[in-house]
């Protein structure tokens, strides 16, 4: 059973994860099946232009999330942040605003420079003031943290209204893979290059999550990995922002659920969450899209319902294991 | 040897420890002890580097822990602190093979295995070695600790009060064990520990420590004696001889 059990959970998570692709790839306003797609050069033009680009988005963006949480879980020691509980992802939103009053026609790239480095700041404050949090395993972290993203919010919206610009960030902030057509998504591949570098900072991460003495005994220079992580994250959730827009809770409920099934060794998790990441933010999705159809619900506000009674579920269960 | 000079630690101004001047010779096991607020923790975290003092330095066979490269410290010199408590869930195997990081950096040869199944079997781990942390008793999460600062295989351990939550037998194995790392292996091992007679019983050199000052240090006849005792503890305590052991009595 030992060896049976994650062989099973393995081939049942790739098994899930390729029929939601695909099921991501086939829903639709119209409809595409194989048959036409082998014979119709208008069908598969058409498939190739908005149907694959919204589902390599939702990956990509699924996988920026989930694993931005678990890179910010590990620094933290604290289970319950990831970018949107940490005010990083607010700063990203207060980052694209400032691009669009200053430099409106800004090139996406631009804005997601601007914005992975409003992320950075936003990072950073919060790693400021954790720094003065005796516990840090406690639930008043991700509380200061949404806090702190309570006030950027608010700084945001009160900028966006005197500007005249609530119309264009509330598009912004629901989260919209409706409108991701090929020449749009593509800066999201740089979340490849983020997963790597987390796969080769792996281990380091882990040590960090043991803790500053720790690292510091093995030779691990803890700053540095806090700092190196940071930067991946704004990056991350910069790059995300400017797409897709606010993904909530993604980076809480995936990292949390690899853990409780594996423990918390980065390298051996990144796969897992990576994966997860992916089904749960294509599962969103579909429902987003199926339940009002022909209108969609945004997948943010789905991830919100859900990713809100997980996090509920994951303090009542924190509170009964105390060590957790 | 561990050498330490006008090694001061304030905080917001108020003294907590020094200036004190001493070593900790090479080889054997040195205990430190002292009632508590004493600044035995304090002492042995610099030593150890992971606190930054006020003032003085800290060279471990001539080298600053403070400057010297921290992967090459780490190589030399490990530490184990009073209070542990990991958000991360580990395996007790995973958390011990981290202690070989100084040396693979993550990619573990036939050699760093070998360290880990020692570390783990030193410290009679090896049935728990796939259990979480959190799926462990307090004692046996302090083993799986001490274990991973021995995997780490340096010449020099710390480790502060390393028989908190221990019970008697797992006391005295885990003393037993260190003995024989500072025997066989040529460790030079520094503890701190709260039963003077446990110190008494397993270590080379007593340091003694009181209000922020070493009060003393020597062997355990020099240390082990009514008035060294009383004045280090505050309290009256008399020693006595118990099959051929000084052992101090302070219940009184
Ligand atoms: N962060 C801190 N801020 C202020 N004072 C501190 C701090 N850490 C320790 N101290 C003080 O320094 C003194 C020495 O503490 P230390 O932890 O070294 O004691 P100890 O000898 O290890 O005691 P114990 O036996 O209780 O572990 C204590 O009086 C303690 O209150
Ligand atoms: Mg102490």
């Amino acid at each position: 059973m030992k060896t049976a059990r994650p062989v099973l959970l393995r081939t049942g998570v790739v098994v899930v994860l390729l029929a939601l692709l695909a099921a991501s790839l086939m829903t639709g306003g119209y409809d595409i099946t194989i048959s036409r797609l082998i014979e119709d050069p208008a069908a598969r033009e058409m498939f190739l232009i908005s149907r694959v680009p919204r589902t390599l988005a939702l990956v990509l963006a699924g996988v920026a999330m989930s694993v931005s949480g678990l890179i910010m879980q590990m620094v933290t020691q604290n289970r319950f942040v990831e970018p949107t509980t940490t005010g990083t992802a607010q700063w990203a939103g207060l980052g694209i605003l400032v691009t669009l009053i200053v430099t409106p026609g800004a090139a996406p790239l631009t804005r997601m420079i601007v914005a992975s480095f409003f992320a950075m700041i936003g990072s950073l404050v919060f790693l400021g003031v954790l720094r003065r949090v005796a516990l840090r395993s406690s639930l008043i972290v991700p509380l200061i943290g949404i806090m702190l993203g309570a006030v950027v919010s608010a700084v945001t919206v009160y900028l966006a209204a005197t500007f005249n610009l609530l119309q264009s960030m509330s598009a912004w902030r629901s989260g919209g893979f409706s409108g991701i057509v090929r020449g749009h998504y593509e800066p999201l591949w740089v979340v490849g290059i983020i997963t790597l570098a987390v796969f080769l900072l792996a281990d380091r991460l882990t040590v960090a999550g043991l803790g500053a003495d720790v690292a510091k005994n093995i030779g691990v220079n803890y700053e540095r990995v806090v700092l190196l992580a940071t930067v991946l994250v704004a990056v991350a959730t910069g790059v995300t922002s400017v797409v897709v827009g606010f993904l909530p809770f993604l980076g809480l409920i995936v990292p949390n659920i690899v853990s409780m099934l594996r423990g918390d060794n980065v390298r051996g998790n990144l796969p897992w969450v990576a994966a997860l990441g992916a089904a749960l933010i294509l599962a969103c999705d579909l429902v987003g899209r199926t339940v009002v159809a022909p209108m969609e619900i945004p997948v943010s506000v789905v991830l919100g319902a859900i990713g809100a009674a997980v996090f509920i579920a994951l303090v009542l269960r924190q509170r009964r294991h105390a060590s957790f | 040897m561990i050498q330490f000079s006008d090694l001061h630690k304030a905080y917001q101004g108020d003294t907590v420890l020094g200036p004190v001047t001493g070593a900790i010779e090479k080889g054997g096991i040195t205990s430190i002890v002292g009632p508590n607020g004493a600044g035995k923790s304090t002492l042995l975290t610099m030593m150890g580097r992971l606190l930054d003092p006020t003032g003085g330095r800290v060279t471990i066979e001539g080298r600053d822990v403070f400057t010297t490269k921290s992967r090459e410290m780490a190589q030399q010199l490990s530490i184990l602190r009073q209070e542990n408590q990991f958000t991360a869930r580990l395996r007790v195997r995973e958390l011990v093979a981290f202690g070989r990081f100084p040396h693979s950096q993550g990619r573990l040869t036939e050699d760093d295995h070998r360290h880990v199944g020692e570390a783990l079997e030193f410290l009679s781990l090896t049935q728990l070695a796939d259990r979480y942390l959190d799926q462990l008793s307090g004692g046996q999460r302090q083993r799986a600790y001490v274990a991973m600062v021995l995997a780490q295989d340096t010449d020099y351990v710390l480790l502060d009060e390393p028989l908190n939550n221990l019970d008697m037998k797992h006391s005295v194995l885990m003393m037993r064990q260190l003995r024989r790392a500072a025997d066989e292996l040529g460790r030079t091992i520094v503890l701190i520990i709260h039963d003077i007679n446990f110190a008494a019983a397993h270590s080379d050199r007593i340091m003694a420590l009181r209000d922020g000052e070493i009060v003393t240090t020597g062997t355990i006849p020099e240390i082990m004696r009514d008035e060294v005792l009383t004045d280090v503890f505050d309290t009256p305590v008399s020693v006595l001889e118990v099959d051929g052991r000084p052992v101090a009595v302070y219940y009184s």
